[in-house]
């Protein structure tokens, strides 16, 4: 900590302009002990997970596997059921993240303006963001219970009539059950983000439009909507990838169940490494959704990076 | 002159008024949308406190005909009325107080030191490869618990970490770094750069100019970082699952687990125990909302 670049004097304090050796180290050294967290505790075991992709490591067999290639990827790729996982995966993504997005939005909008009690309601709306997730998978198992759940019980003080409907087991209502947990759970989030964006702007556009004699509704469409564009995008980008390892609310609900109907990739990872003890198939597995994840992480902060440091370098 | 001004003030009066009631009206229909956020909360809190025969009943029972804290009876070892049905008492209460506490405490601390100094770094400096290594940074967000949790629990079992703290503090602050990273880079980016240069033209140290002058400007940073880690910590399921296997380092969220046997679920004491969870949560919260929005809105989130 004690380097002497810290308590260098003025003038070379931009260490890209100095040009010393000192000065090109000094970010790196700043970096490393962030960088070395992570190489050892993400980093590492992943490329461990990556070798026993490639040999018949079990959970019951842990000390004789051998290397067996691309075996375990060739199983993958022909089994129908990750195949389904991985594509209701990507949709429950897509109509989760817009969902969230849209009725965030919304909430944000109206949060921004709020007159009374801002800050009481802010933490309200933000208690979905403190429950542990596990916790709103059993909450939600139980909303949705078809003999005793919240859901059904409503159903029954409306219409005075006893409701079984099989929430998490009929084929459209599991995933539109664990769609309505994830987008409670995590539209707080957005609303954060969103109401932030909008409390940003600036007054004279507004004061401009209003003296034009714009609608409310024009107001917001031409206004407001393309200048909070930089937090919509940034909401956007950590949902999406938050809901790319979409797993405890999934695993408590249904745990991709009855019969893989609400299987997503998480929950079927655990069950092929975990339950179905076929450890290397389910890091065969990781590794092809892990490495989409990737992809897609890049495309997303591709576009945040160049918005970011683009002007100053 | 003077019938025009009273004109004039009777239109403002009227929009005014006009204005006051769709203000009322927009805040009425915000306070009904979170009430219907809040419905699941408010049926949690009053499940951990009504008689536990009202809970799995048809027709349902909405108000609870009387309060009743056995749960938290049992969960906090205090004496509870002879055969009161809970599987909480053999749930070491204490034990997950304590590994919660302090594995939230000591890696949202670490991310934010670690975090905060990469953050620092990539707002402040120019160096080479500095996007890729920005990019890689924020892949570590991208690997899940469950990809992450078996190679981990074997290499922490080579190193003697398993089902230690130590480890689910190393595990936990790893997960944090990468959005500590970025958000803190955003805050740092907010602030203008001559500030700092003022305060070592006049004699500061770079690290005092950091202390002194950058970091009151990005507190709000922090309470949005820490914010957000903390609840990273508090609430994790997937690694905390695997590699705790005892009350040694057993966190709350695989506690919530063992209110379910294999043919009850003892709705009371898991809703119990989660409201009591939630009390550090809230209170956090509750503090630093303000400088959370407030610092995400001034200029921070933008590109």
């Amino acid at each position: 900590m004690e380097t002497s670049a810290l308590t260098r004097p003025s003038g070379e304090i931009r260490a890209g302009q100095a040009g010393t050796a000192e000065g090109r180290l000094l970010p790196l050294a700043l970096l490393l002990p962030g960088i070395a967290v992570l190489l050892a505790v993400i980093a590492f075991p992943m490329l461990y997970s990556l070798y026993l992709s490639l040999t018949n490591y079990t959970l019951t067999n842990a000390r004789n596997f051998h290397f067996v290639g691309l075996n375990q990827y060739i199983t993958l790729f022909k089994d129908p059921i990750f195949w389904q996982a991985f594509g209701r995966t990507v949709l429950f993504m897509t109509l989760a993240v817009n969902l969230e997005f849209l009725i965030g939005l919304g909430i944000a909008q109206l949060m921004a303006k709020a007159i009374r009690g801002r800050g009481a309601l802010r933490t309200i709306m933000m208690m979905p963001m403190m429950f542990a997730p596990i916790l709103i998978g059993f909450m939600y198992k139980w909303v949705f219970n078809s003999e005793v759940g919240l859901a059904n019980n409503i159903l029954y003080t409306l219409t005075g009539r006893a409701q079984i409907i099989p929430w998490l087991i009929q084929v459209p209502l599991g995933f539109i059950s664990l769609l309505i947990a994830e987008v409670w759970m995590s539209t707080p989030f957005m609303v954060i983000i969103l109401e932030a964006g909008i409390l940003s702007l600036p007054t004279e556009p507004f004061e401009a439009a209003e003296v034009d004699g714009a609608s409310g509704w024009q107001k917001f469409r031409m206004l407001t909507l393309p200048m909070i564009m930089p937090f919509v995008y940034t909401a956007m980008a950590i949902r999406s990838l938050d809901l790319a390892r979409v797993y405890d609310v999934i695993r408590i609900m249904t745990d991709g169940g009855p019969g893989n109907r609400t299987e997503m990739i998480w929950t079927y990872v655990y069950r092929l490494s975990f339950t179905g003890h076929n450890y290397a198939l389910g890091s065969a597995m990781s590794y092809v959704t892990v490495a989409i994840s990737f992809l897609f992480t890049w495309y997303l902060f591709r576009n945040v990076i160049k918005s970011r440091w683009e002007g100053r370098e | 002159m003077n019938s025009e001004l009273s004109r004039r003030n009777g239109r403002s009066d009227r929009a005014g008024r006009r204005r006051y009631w769709t203000d009322t009206a927009r805040d009425i229909l915000l306070y009904i949308i979170i009430l219907i956020f809040f419905l699941p909360v408010l049926w949690v809190i009053l499940t951990s406190m009504r008689p536990n025969v009202e809970i799995n009943t048809r027709p349902p029972v909405w108000i609870p005909s009387q309060l009743d804290f056995d749960s938290y009876k049992i969960l906090l070892g205090m004496p509870t009325p002879e055969g009161a049905f809970a599987l909480g008492t053999q749930i070491p209460f204490g034990s997950y107080v304590r590994n919660s506490a302090a594995i939230a405490v000591v890696s949202t601390a670490l991310s934010l030191v670690l975090g905060g100094l990469a953050g620092y770094t990539f707002a402040r400096f120019r160096f080479r490869a500095k996007n890729v290594i920005f990019l890689s940074m924020m892949l570590g967000r991208a690997v899940p618990g469950v990809a992450l949790s078996l190679p981990l629990f074997v290499l922490f079992a080579r190193l003697g970490l398993s089902d230690k703290l130590l480890g689910m503090i190393a595990a936990y602050t790893a997960l944090n770094i990468p959005f500590t990273a970025w958000l803190m880079d955003s805050f740092f980016r907010a602030i203008p750069e001559e500030l700092s240069e003022a305060a070592i033209i006049d004699g500061c140290s770079r690290w005092g100019a950091l202390i002194r002058v950058d970091l009151p400007l990005a507190l709000p940073g922090v309470a949005a970082s820490g914010i957000f880690a903390f609840l990273t910590c508090w609430n994790e399921f997937a690694l905390a699952s695997v590699i705790t296997r005892t009350p040694a380092s057993r966190t709350f969220p695989p506690g919530l687990y063992e209110f379910t046997g294999s043919f009850v679920t003892d709705w009371r004491g898991m809703t119990a125990m989660s409201v009591l969870m939630l009390i550090p949560s809230v209170i956090f919260v509750a503090l630093v909302q303000r400088q959370l929005v407030q610092g995400l809105a001034s200029g921070a989130v933008k590109g």
